[in-house]
């Protein structure tokens, strides 16, 4: 699958290469295809090769209903589950003018920021993986089964919740979780150390991440990059603050945007960690809310058919990797008409194409893994 | 002296993968055994991770679940080194060809355990345009582990179910020439052979 074609404006004697990565490669991130033309060691351009994941979701839920989304809508971005359900159902309460309990709004907030504490955990661990680190991945994970203990005491599921209803969620939380939730985001806080010291002080780690893969502000406007991405280029927005939703709102003297101005390899990873240091913080505070909340309704009773009424809504939420969007449109049928995603994913890889020109091909798997895509998330 | 050249050489026959020498069943029965025993406890894997599977499998293969103390090693280079792969995750049409063509650059003998629902039957994609309704249209599977997604414990019960069967195995069954397939039975009917020329059947002019 490669080619050589004679260079054009290069040195005389020089020919480019076309280097296909993937769409099968070592990097942890599945399977995204990568076309890189080289001059030597350097990549003079590249394309990346979507769609090795498309498993037509879109279309899929124009003939599921408005409780079967949910389960395809939270297996697109199979890192950040809970969050994904979020996004529909709140779409869909919009449509119908639907007032959540208070309880549910607590819950889906604490269950969102332990679920971007999971997802931040697999980045965390598996970015040293690429650059040759095998041991932050051990930490990371055993960190993961932790919580996914803990989310699955709530839901059933490791990865895919399922727990969130149009209205509310499936079913109170059982006796005693919360305490059982705090000693284990305590439990996580006093670990996370180990990612902290180990790989954000290692000396190697930061010689390879340091100065490499600058995305600009302009390009993260240009692509519509958001996210942690967005944020360690020095955009300093964040759907929680700038447009609450759920809870976040109330949460505001807990909640930090965290920024860094670098726009490199490292300063995408340093927000990374520390949006993870928030996220457990936010979920003490939920915890602390929730405690203080009166017993009552976690959900509301639906009707046999839900239909939502005619009409259209976009629905976006601050996920873990970035900004999801969802468009709905109804025509009045218990399926929607139309549910577009806006996936953070797919508009944050595309900057691959003015971020790998210019550097080298050893760099090339740190910028990649550096952009905390899930390929499922580009494809939908 | 004949100086016309030779007509092309027959076109050479591909070497067949799936081929046992002839003294293969003369190896004595304990020989078998032990071999069948190395095979089960060193699977190298080769982990074609696709989808969510593919973060429950690397879960399995951490520290609280630890594939590696069954034998399953997962550090293959690629698929010419690897006696295993687990294919985990949702196979797209798209991505079916790459999929069978790493399957065959796998050496002898090579399992491979379906993991998940995707890659088991479509699961939750039954009906989209875009996915192979399951891995086993285009490569043979030795193991399904069911789940959406399973859990590690499920994968290291199909890992478990894997080693079984390969304990029972025997190299001469596995490499006997196939049997005509099942379609056969529901095949059309066989043309019968062209009429020779001259032998009119039924047209009546006999002479």
């Amino acid at each position: 699958m490669t080619e050589t074609t004679i260079g054009i404006g290069g040195a005389a004697e020089g020919t480019d290469m076309v280097l296909n990565i993937g769409p099968q490669h070592p990097s942890t991130h599945g399977v995204l295809r990568l076309r890189l033309v080289l001059d030597g060691e350097r990549i003079r351009s590249a394309e990346p090769i979507v769609g090795y994941m498309h498993r037509g979701a879109e279309k899929l839920f124009e003939a599921r209903d408005y409780r079967q989304i949910v389960m395809l809508a939270n297996r697109h971005d199979w890192l950040s589950a809970f969050s994904n359900e979020l996004g529909v159902v709140l779409a869909v309460e919009r449509m119908l003018g639907m007032e959540v309990p208070e309880r549910a709004v607590w819950t889906r907030t604490l269950l969102a920021e332990l679920n971007r504490v999971l997802n931040h955990l697999m980045f965390l661990g598996s970015y040293p993986l690429e650059l040759g680190g095998i041991t932050p991945i051990f930490y990371a994970f055993t960190e993961r089964e932790e919580l996914q203990q803990v989310m699955e005491e709530v839901s059933g599921g490791r990865m895919h919740y399922m727990f969130n209803r149009v209205g509310g969620l499936k079913e109170d939380l059982p006796n005693g979780w919360t305490g059982r939730a705090r000693a284990t985001v305590a439990a996580v806080r006093s670990r996370m150390g180990r990612i902290d010291d180990l790989v954000l002080g290692n000396e190697i780690f930061r010689g390879r991440t340091r100065g490499v893969g600058v995305l600009s502000q302009q390009d993260v406007h240009g692509f519509g990059v958001s996210g942690p991405i967005a944020r360690a280029s020095g955009v300093d927005f964040d759907l929680r603050r700038d447009e609450p939703y759920l809870a976040y709102g109330e949460l505001a003297d807990t909640m930090r945007v965290v920024t860094r101005t670098e726009g490199d390899c490292l300063a995408r990873f340093e927000v990374l960690l520390e949006q993870t240091h928030v996220a457990l913080d936010l979920a003490d505070a939920c915890l602390d809310r929730l405690t203080d909340l009166p017993p009552g309704p976690i959900n509301q009773r639906l009707p046999k058919v839900l239909k939502a009424p005619e009409g259209h809504t976009y629905a976006w939420t601050e996920n873990p990797l970035g900004l999801n969007g969802y468009y709905l449109v109804s025509k009045g049928e218990k399926t929607p008409y139309r549910l577009k995603l806006r996936s953070a994913s797919f508009n944050n890889i595309q900057a691959l194409t003015v971020l790998l020109p210019g550097t080298l091909v050893a760099d090339m798997v740190a910028i990649l893994g550096s952009m905390f895509f899930v390929v499922g998330d580009v494809d939908k | 002296m004949d100086m016309t050249p030779d007509p092309a050489p027959p076109a050479q026959p591909l070497p067949e993968p799936r081929r046992l020498g002839p003294l293969a069943r003369l190896a004595p029965e304990p020989m078998k055994v032990v071999l069948n025993w190395g095979r089960r406890y060193s699977l190298w894997v080769f982990n074609f991770g696709l989808a969510c599977c593919a973060i429950e499998f690397i879960a399995a293969s951490m520290s609280r679940h630890d594939f590696i103390r069954l034998g399953v090693i997962p550090f293959a280079p690629g698929p010419r080194q690897a006696d295993l792969m687990i294919v985990s995750g949702t196979v797209t049409d798209k991505m079916a060809p790459a999929v069978k063509r790493l399957y065959e650059q796998m050496p002898e003998p090579k399992y491979v355990i379906s993991f998940g629902a995707c890659s088991n039957c479509g699961g939750p994609y039954w009906d989209s345009y875009s996915v192979t309704k399951g891995v086993d249209q285009i490569i043979p599977v030795d193991v399904y582990v069911p789940g959406c997604p399973p859990r590690p414990e499920a994968l290291l019960q199909g890992i478990l179910k894997l080693q079984e069967k390969i304990a029972r195995e025997s190299t001469g069954e596995r490499y006997a020439p196939a049997k005509p397939s099942v379609q056969a039975l529901t095949s059309g009917l066989v043309t019968p052979p062209a009429p020779a020329p001259g032998s009119g059947s039924g047209s009546g002019d006999t002479k």
